[in-house]
């Protein structure tokens, strides 16, 4: 039995499978990528979903060189199976983090936060697969000019770093505008997100926020207890005024940051500070007051902590049962 | 010429006067976000038919000329 859009593999856990030319491409069993989140996707993480058949991703964030290089080594012990390390573009070790990059062997580098450029030759050459986050068709089709192997369309339902346009309109938009692999990002915790990303032309997806809960995920309770107790209106984007917006949920910091973006008397100066490290003392100490609590719009969905493993055998196993009911919408 | 043409189509995209577009004028001072910078420099390879490369270099209108004229 074939839902007719994906190849349907017997295994022996007897619910079939959906596989995508993503998963050969990789090496993968599942279409799915875990997001790079700062200071939450480290090698425990990343070691996890790969484990589960899923793409792991260690977030390179602001650290420097030597911090990446050891997560890299960490997750080697934890997982034989092929991760990903995430290169945050505008990191003040965004060079030295790239040389980490190729000097391990890592074989694909999701980039974030801008354009890939400079790094993409060398990158290349040394046999990586790059894919970049985008938020525009015009950014997608300058890094599949310079080579990239797919991109990630993001929407500015996820947390953390956000573009304008929403993942239902930008994945369709960006499957136009490339020939290359789209993967769909924001808005993704199940598997109906899943199935609607393969319907707008994706043929993976990458997901922060259920990750975020994972059991082998070592960020501070308090941000997964946060995560787990969201509604639907809990997150807010604050930052425009600075040009990099990000989604968080809300708290008394958030609020205060939103607050002080409307203030004429704070510059812009004053106003980098505040958010500065909030993301750390959210993540690292749990600091429900004056952390910043980065999570997407779907942090609603999100209700138990679970394996990495568990996560994505139940979304893809609810994608599958939602893809060979799609016929029943043609009459 | 070319000078001219670009400033044209910085003119369009902001839906403002040519006028208000000078070769000394900055990104910034043109309110361009990074998005809009990679949109344009696609829309001035189709235009010129040629490939540009983005460089953190390119600041000003008369920097795109110059990368263009490069390129011819």
């Amino acid at each position: 039995m074939s839902c007719g859009f994906c190849l349907m593999i017997e295994t022996e856990r007897g619910f079939c499978m959906i596989t995508t030319k993503l998963c050969e491409a990789l090496g993968i069993d599942y279409p799915i990528f875990q997001g790079g989140m700062a200071w939450i996707a480290d090698a425990s993480l990343a070691a996890a979903v790969s484990n589960a058949g899923g793409l792991g991703i260690i977030a390179a964030m602001n650290a420097d060189a030597n911090w990446l290089r050891e997560e890299i080594r960490k997750a080697r012990e934890l997982t034989k199976k092929a991760f990903g390390v995430n290169v945050m573009l505008m990191s003040p070790f965004a060079d030295e983090v790239a040389e980490v990059v190729v000097e391990e062997n890592v074989p694909i580098v999701v980039t974030g936060a801008g354009n890939p450029g400079k790094y993409m030759k060398k990158w290349i050459e040394a046999g990586i697969k790059v894919i970049p986050v985008v938020p525009s068709t015009a950014m997608a089709k300058l890094v599949e000019r310079s080579g990239a192997f797919a991109v990630i369309a993001e929407g500015g339902e996820s947390g953390g770093h956000i573009g304008e346009l929403t993942t239902m309109t930008l994945v369709p938009q960006v499957c136009d505008a490339v020939k290359i692999p789209v993967l769909a990002a924001g808005g993704i915790a199940d598997g109906r997100g899943i199935a609607a990303a393969f319907m707008l032309g994706a043929c993976g997806v990458q997901c922060g926020t259920r990750f975020l809960v994972a059991k082998e995920c070592t960020v501070h309770q308090n941000y997964k207890n946060k995560i787990l107790k969201a509604k639907d209106i809990d997150t807010i984007s604050t930052g425009r005024r600075l040009g990099h917006p990000i989604r968080c949920l809300k708290n008394q910091f958030s609020r205060e940051f939103l607050r002080q973006e409307y203030n004429p008397e704070m510059t812009d100066e004053e106003l980098e500070r505040m958010g500065s490290g909030a993301l750390r003392k959210a993540a690292k100490e749990g600091d429900e007051k004056n952390g910043s609590f980065m999570a997407g719009q779907c942090a609603a969905m999100i209700h138990q902590e679970q394996t990495a493993k568990e996560m994505i055998e139940e979304m893809f196993q609810e994608a599958e049962q939602i893809l060979n009911q799609a016929s029943s919408f043609c009459r | 010429m070319i000078l001219e043409k670009v400033i044209a189509i910085l003119a369009e995209y902001k839906e403002c006067d040519a006028n208000e577009i000078h070769e000394n004028s900055t990104f910034e001072e043109l309110e361009l976000d990074s998005l809009d910078t990679v949109d344009l420099m696609m829309t001035f390879e189709d235009e010129f038919e040629i490939q540009l490369e983005m460089s953190e270099d390119i600041k000003t209108v008369g920097d795109i000329v110059k990368a263009i004229e490069e390129q011819k």
